[in-house]
C-alpha cells in the first residue's frame, strides 16, 4: 500500500520500507494538527521468537535486532538471566563488559555525529555531499568508528552480532597483551573525539527546548553503562527491577506503534542528553573539561546539542576503555558459573541511544517462558513528536522541503535507531 | 592460492530475521565451499561504515544484496558500481541512513572504490520480521549464487589495475 499524497516527497525511496511507516507532519490553517511517528518494531518479533528457548540464546538472538547496538541487546539479556539466577560477575570480566559497551558507543556515536547528523548542520544533503568539502572530517569520524569497531572485535569475537559474550560472562577472555594493542589507537581516538567536540560545538544550533522529563541509569561511582538505579530528572528514583510499575507501553490508536510512557508524567526523554544531566560530575575529568570547553554547561535541554554531548560521551569512552586496559588482569575464569532457576530477571542498560529494558520469565530449565525488550527508540517517540509539533509550529513559514529538512534534522537529535526502530526516517509534510 | 583468489572479496548484506532482506546472505550461504579457494567471503548487517572498512585494499569485490525496486519478486539486476550510480533502491534506507550505496557513493566520492565492483541485488516482497524467505525470492537464490559463481570464475588472473 503506498501512502502518497500531494505534499509527499521521493516516494521512490520509501519503496524498500513500504509499509513500515515514517514521520508525517499535518498542517492546518497554520497550525501542527498532527505529527506522528510510525515505526517498524521487529522486538514484537523476538519476543514471540525467544518463547521457549534457553536462557543462553538470549543474548545471540537478541543481539540480532540491531546491527548498530548488538552489545546493548547482549548485555540487558545477561544482565536480566544474571538476576533471574542470582549471579554477578564481578571485577575483570565486569570491566569487560564496560570496555566492550565503550567499544559500542564510541563506533555509534561515531556514525551518528559524522555520517548522520553533522551534514544537517553544516548544510549538506548528507554525508557524500559533505565529504567533497570536508574529506578529513569523514576520515577522522570513519577511523574513530572503526577504533570503537576493534574493541568489540577484540573482545566480542565478532564486530557485528558479537559471538563471545554469554550469560555469566564470557565464552572467552582477552590476554592484558590483547588489550594493549588497542592502546596507542585509543588514545588516538581520545584526542580524535576532543577535536570531534570542538568542531561540532561552533555548528549552529536553533534555540529550542523543552521541559523535558530525562531518565538514565545511575550508578554511585560511574557514569552509567551496565549497571544502576533508573533516576529522572523530575525525582524518580528506582531500581530496574520497578520499570514496570513507572512505564508502561501504550497503544496509540493511530498509528500501530507502541509508545512508551512515564504513567505519572508522560513524554520522557532517555539517550545521551539524559545521561550527562543525570551523571555529569561521573563523566572523566577530561570529558568534563572539553564538555565545559564546548559550552554546552552542565546542564543541557537543548535536543540539538546532543550532538556535541555525544562528541563529550565519545571522549569519556576512550578514556574509560583506556583506564579499564591499564588496570586490567585477565581474570582465571572467563564467566561466573550459573545455575538456572526458575523467576523473573530484569536487565537494563544504557544503549548508545538510552536504556534498553529487557525482562524474561525463566522455568526451572532456564528456559524462556516470555519476554519484554523495550528499545530506547520506543521511548523516546513521544518526545520526539512532541519536538516535532512545536519546533515545526514555529517554522510554518518554510516552504516544504526546507521544513521537511529542519524536522528530520530535529528527529534525528534523538539518533531513531535504523534497525530496531525506524527503519528509515524521512518526514513528510502534509498542509490541509 | 591463485591472484585472483586474494583479490576477491564477495559479500552477502542483509538481515536474516527480516524475511527477504536475507536474501543475500542466503546466496552467501549457498556458496560456501563452492568458490575458489582464498575467495574471502563475508556476511555482512548492510551498515555502510563497515563496507568501507571491508573492502579496503581489495582489488575486486562482489556484493549481493536484497532490493525492491518494484520489479517482480524473485528478479536479479547486476549493476556495475564502477561505471553507474546504485540507484535509491539499493539503499536500505532514506536520505541520511547509511546503507550500501551510501557506502558506495561515498567511497565514489573519496576516490576509494574498489578498481571492480560488481553489485547483484535481488528483488525481494517481504521485509517484515521473519526468518523465511518468500517462494519465489526463495527459488531464485541458486540461480543468483550460479550466476556469481560463474562470475568470479571468470575472473582475470590480476585484479590489480584499474580497467577505466
Amino acid at each position: 500500500m503506498k501512502r502518497v499524497n500531494a505534499k509527499s516527497f521521493k516516494v521512490d525511496i520509501l519503496a524498500r520500507v513500504e509499509g513500515e511507516g515514517g514521520f508525517g507532519v499535518k498542517i492546518k490553517d497554520q497550525r501542527v494538527i498532527e505529527a506522528k511517528l510510525n515505526i517498524f518494531e521487529p522486538p514484537r518479533f523476538f519476543e514471540a521468537f525467544l518463547r521457549g528457548r534457553k536462557y543462553s540464546e538470549a543474548p545471540d538472538i537478541t543481539a540480532r535486532i540491531c546491527g548498530i547496538c548488538p552489545i546493548a541487546y547482549q548485555m540487558s539479556a545477561c544482565h536480566a538471566a544474571e538476576n533471574a539466577f542470582g549471579a554477578q560477575p564481578q571485577g575483570a570480566i565486569r570491566e569487560l563488559r564496560r570496555l566492550i559497551y565503550c567499544g559500542e558507543w564510541i563506533e555509534s556515536h561515531a556514525l551518528h555525529i559524522y555520517l548522520l547528523h553533522a551534514p544537517d548542520f553544516l548544510g549538506y544533503e548528507d554525508v557524500i555531499q559533505m565529504a567533497k568539502d570536508h574529506p578529513d572530517a569523514v576520515q577522522r569520524g570513519l577511523r574513530l568508528k572503526k577504533i570503537g569497531n576493534a574493541i568489540m572485535t577484540l573482545v566480542g569475537g565478532r564486530e557485528i552480532h558479537p559471538i563471545n559474550v554469554r550469560v555469566g560472562g564470557f565464552y572467552k577472555a582477552p590476554t592484558k597483551q590483547q588489550l594493549q594493542s588497542l592502546e596507542e589507537d585509543l588514545k588516538w581516538a581520545r584526542d580524535a573525539a576532543v577535536e570531534t567536540t570542538r568542531w561540532v560545538a561552533k555548528f549552529t544550533f536553533p534555540e529550542f527546548q523543552r521541559d523535558y522529563d530525562f531518565v538514565a541509569l545511575r550508578h554511585p561511582s560511574e557514569y552509567p553503562l551496565n549497571e544502576g538505579r533508573l533516576v529522572s530528572s523530575k525525582g524518580l528514583d528506582i531500581a530496574i527491577s520497578d520499570y514496570e510499575q513507572h512505564f508502561a507501553e501504550e497503544h496509540v490508536q493511530r498509528s500501530n506503534a507502541l509508545h512508551s510512557a512515564n504513567l505519572e508524567r508522560g513524554g520522557y526523554f532517555v539517550g545521551p542528553l539524559a545521561r550527562y544531566n543525570l551523571n555529569f560530575e561521573k563523566l572523566s575529568p577530561l570529558a568534563q573539561e572539553t564538555a565545559k570547553e564546548s559550552g554546552v554547561g552542565r546542564e543541557c535541554r537543548n535536543p540539538f546539542q546532543g550532538i556535541v554531548v555525544r562528541a563529550v560521551e565519545t571522549v569519556y569512552a576512550c578514556d574509560e576503555a583506556l583506564r579499564i586496559i591499564a588496570n586490567y588482569e585477565m581474570p582465571e575464569q572467563p564467566a561466573v558459573q550459573v545455575t538456572p532457576r526458575a523467576g523473573t530477571g530484569h536487565g537494563c542498560t544504557e544503549a548508545p541511544r538510552g536504556i534498553l529494558y529487557h525482562k524474561y520469565r525463566f522455568d526451572e530449565q532456564g528456559l524462556i517462558l516470555n519476554a519484554k525488550i523495550v528499545p530506547p527508540t520506543s521511548q523516546n517517540l513521544r518526545t520526539i513528536e512532541e519536538d516535532l509539533t512545536e519546533f515545526a509550529s514555529t517554522r510554518l513559514h518554510l516552504p516544504n522541503d526546507r521544513l521537511e529538512w529542519q524536522c528530520e534534522q530535529a528527529v534525528r537529535n534523538y539518533d531513531p535507531c535504523i534497525s530496531c526502530a525506524t527503519h528509515f526516517l524521512k518526514v513528510r509534510i502534509e498542509r490541509e | 592460492m591463485t591472484a585472483q583468489a586474494q583479490d576477491t572479496l564477495f559479500i552477502g548484506v542483509g538481515n536474516p530475521f527480516r524475511s527477504d532482506d536475507g536474501a543475500g546472505t542466503a546466496v552467501v550461504r549457498s556458496l560456501r565451499g563452492e568458490l575458489p579457494a582464498g575467495v574471502k567471503i563475508l556476511e555482512e548487517t548492510g551498515d555502510g561504515a563497515e563496507l568501507l572498512e571491508a573492502w579496503k585494499g581489495t582489488d575486486c569485490v562482489i556484493l549481493v544484496d536484497a532490493v525492491q525496486s518494484g520489479a517482480p519478486p524473485g528478479t536479479i539486476h547486476r549493476l556495475d558500481a564502477r561505471r553507474e550510480k546504485l540507484p535509491s533502491w539499493f539503499s536500505h534506507s532514506s536520505t541520511h541512513s547509511f546503507g550500501v550505496a551510501e557506502a558506495i557513493e561515498l567511497a565514489r566520492m573519496m576516490g576509494d572504490l574498489p578498481a571492480r565492483l560488481v553489485v547483484y541485488g535481488i528483488e525481494g516482497l517481504d521485509f517484515s520480521a521473519g526468518t523465511e524467505l518468500s517462494p519465489e525470492v526463495a527459488e531464485m537464490v541458486p540461480g543468483a549464487a550460479n550466476l556469481i559463481l560463474k562470475e568470479i570464475l571468470q575472473l582475470p588472473a590480476s585484479r590489480t589495475a584499474s580497467p577505466f
